[in-house]
């Protein structure tokens, strides 16, 4: 394909395309972490659940030769990390807190230890869709070469929406997040709510991680992720526990992850690596930004730990 | 009849004696169960790889613990994960889960070595003084701040010290790479190396550097601090029930604060030590993982200064071990990471234990 001289736009453009890409995997971990959180409890896990299941996805998709069952595979994963932490939490006495610290170690130890022989090999990618078929900037259509992942994330956000408003199970979820007492009052379990809430927020931060191995960057390597589980995490409490707005922040965050290469694309060089530093600072500062002291953040779910 | 009863005396005195010394001994018991338990589980984990547990341990020992050279690899760890540890402990007694120590660390470090270069011509010991200081300032600052952003803006405390910790890092690539760059480091990009007389020796009669003594000071001032003076006691209140402290009158911000910046400021002198006894220049070799290991010990310890001694001791030999055990059972690097990834679990299900077991409450031992 033929470059056009798009000037500064093409900045732009290439932070549009970074940040479909790259906002993907944020997607799935915050709406993974969303569903918990709305629970009741945090699991700051989900990093480490997020290197295991892209480590899993690849392992499987190069096994079988089928990137899909390559994220089916990082869903059961991610799905068995979730459970394991929901079963810990459960007991009396243990902080969700330290048991997420937990879990992120164990989950990138597995990963490193199980994953050492797919570091070379090269799994069959995820397919893309291309969007950009009605522009005649080259630069624009590989921006909007979609990945399946992009789109299914944004209808999740979208059923979770509908899931958490309007369905019975939504409103169990709801009443288990924000009273303990009310939840058992009316016969509902919330130790059980609360595991199968974690089990599938790790199953969504498993597909999270299948799509760094499969599709952006596309390999296993053990430096794959570099906090994009705790970034989506921070995000939850940014987008004030709504699952929509996940979706747009964490267009938000893969844009500014973004900004680091697409600069560098133009030849500003200078400072990368304050460049890729720029998204823990926007999420630090969104942070302070969105948190305020002696208050309950707006939106969050009265029985979750990490607003106490 | 009196024959019985006087019979029975002495036992019950016995059983009296216990009332006092079963809470204490539940302190004790619990984690060393709880680690025997994780050895016995990674010992699982390693028979399901198809890998002897005994050679593993075995070459832990023969590794971290049996000669002058694998206690010199030992203690040489020793010292920066017990600061580490102090960064995890000190907050955590006022009930804050702070895990980014390993930014403190690294910054730490990168003050050091880059004040050690400013002052390279005055005598020695002025010159380790201000490293150190410098050190400690930087890495005060830098987790003081997540304990301010806590108490000013309500921001969480783990969530924001681990991001710092990325930001750490990346300012670190950025000034060894940049402004602070040696331009004789080519292959591996570093600050100028110290001058040999800013380097911090060996111990006598000790196979490691001075840093070890350094974490025992800091250990026993911090035990002092949290357990026998005012401040300590206020800030043990307010981590049990922030709201009794406030009603109580006690300064919780500036606590939280203080005990923050002091984490901060040991973890930023285990960077001024990594500089100054070991590598001698900072570059990315800072960035060694301690600030995550010292969690793990902090935990174990339950946050105890003390107690974090023997702790780091035993996991500084595992960490020393992990090359040895690399080559020998043809294992990799990630082993030890899972090894305290399962050991860290165990010991958190653990807390589920205490106050539940019979023979550890004073109760018991009342009825006999």
């Amino acid at each position: 394909m033929e470059q056009v001289d798009v000037g500064l736009w093409g900045v732009l453009i290439a932070i549009l395309g970074g940040a479909i890409r790259v906002s993907t995997p944020f997607i799935f971990v915050s709406l993974g972490e969303l569903l918990t959180e709305r629970s009741g409890r945090f699991n700051l896990g989900l990093e480490g659940t997020l290197v295991f299941g892209a480590m899993s996805g690849y392992a499987v998709a190069y096994e079988t030769n089928s990137a899909f069952v390559g994220v089916l595979a990082a869903a059961a994963a991610g799905a068995c990390f979730g459970l394991l932490h929901g079963w810990i939490c459960k007991f009396k006495g243990v902080n969700d807190i330290a048991v997420g610290i937990a879990m992120m170690l164990l989950g990138m130890g597995l990963a490193f230890f199980f994953g050492k022989p797919y570091i070379q090999p090269q799994a069959p990618d995820l397919p893309a869709i291309s969007l950009g078929w009605w522009s005649d900037i080259p630069q624009l259509r590989a921006a909007l070469e979609v990945n399946v992942l992009f789109i299914v994330g944004g209808l999740l956000a979208l059923a979770i929406a509908w899931m958490l408003r309007t369905t019975r199970m939504g409103l169990r979820l709801r009443v288990v997040g924000d009273s303990t007492d009310a939840a058992r009052a009316m016969g509902l379990s919330p130790d059980r709510i609360r595991l199968l809430a974690t089990g599938a927020g790790g199953a969504l931060a498993g597909v999270g991680g299948a799509y760094l191995s499969l599709y952006y960057p596309g390999s296993w390597t053990e430096g794959i992720s570099s906090g994009q589980g705790l970034m989506a995490i921070a995000l939850v409490i940014f987008a004030r526990w709504n699952p929509i707005n996940c979706f747009w922040a964490a267009l938000l965050f893969g844009g500014a992850g973004a900004l680091g290469p697409a600069l560098q694309s133009v030849g500003i060089t200078e400072g990368y690596y304050l460049f890729g530093a720029a998204p823990y600072a926007l999420t630090l500062g969104l942070l302070i930004l969105t948190s305020a002291p002696d208050r309950a953040v707006q939106g969050a779910p009265l029985a979750l730990t990490l607003t106490k | 009849m009196t024959l019985v009863a006087q019979a029975e005396k002495p036992a019950a005195t016995a059983a009296r004696s216990f009332i006092g010394i079963a809470p204490r001994a539940e302190a004790v018991v619990i984690p060393i169960c709880a680690l025997l338990a994780g050895f016995a589980l990674f010992s699982i984990f390693l028979l399901m790889v198809g890998k002897s547990p005994v050679t593993f341990y075995q070459l832990v020992w023969k590794a971290g613990f049996s000669s002058a050279f694998s206690w010199q690899n030992t203690l040489s760890r020793v010292a920066p994960l017990v600061l580490a540890a102090l960064c995890v402990a000190l907050p955590a007694r006022l009930g804050l889960v702070v895990i980014g120590g390993e930014g403190a660390i690294v910054l730490g470090g990168l003050a050091a070595a880059v004040a050690g270069t400013a002052v390279a011509g005055m005598p020695a010991a002025f010159g380790m003084a201000t490293m150190a200081i410098a050190a400690m300032i930087v890495g005060g600052v830098w987790i003081g701040a997540v304990g301010a952003l806590r108490i000013k803006r309500g921001v969480n405390e783990t969530i924001a010290s681990l991001l710092m910790a990325y930001i750490a890092i990346a300012l670190l690539n950025h000034f060894v790479e940049g402004p602070f760059r040696d331009p004789a480091s080519l292959n591996k990009p570093s600050t100028v190396p110290l001058t040999e007389s800013l380097r911090v020796g060996d111990m006598p009669f000790l196979p490691s550097h001075w840093g070890i003594l350094a974490g025992v000071l800091a250990c026993l001032f911090a035990w002092v601090l949290i357990e026998r003076t005012t401040l300590g006691f206020a800030a043990r209140i307010a981590g049990d029930n922030v709201r009794a402290a406030q009603v109580q009158g006690l300064p919780v911000g500036r606590l939280v604060i203080g005990f923050t910046a002091l984490g901060g400021a040991f973890a930023g002198l285990a960077g001024y030590f990594e500089v100054a006894a070991v590598h001698g220049s900072a570059n990315a070799s800072l960035i060694a993982g301690y600030g995550y290991t010292g969690i793990l010990i902090a935990f174990l310890a339950r946050h105890n200064p003390l107690a974090i001694l023997p702790v780091a001791v035993l996991f500084g030999g595992f960490e020393a071990s992990s090359g040895l055990i690399q080559r020998r059972m043809e294992l990799p690097d990630a082993t030890i990471l899972v090894f305290e990834g399962i050991v860290f679990l165990v010991i958190l299900l653990s807390e589920a234990l205490y106050g539940r077991v019979p023979i550890f409450t004073a109760a018991y031992w009342e009825k006999r």
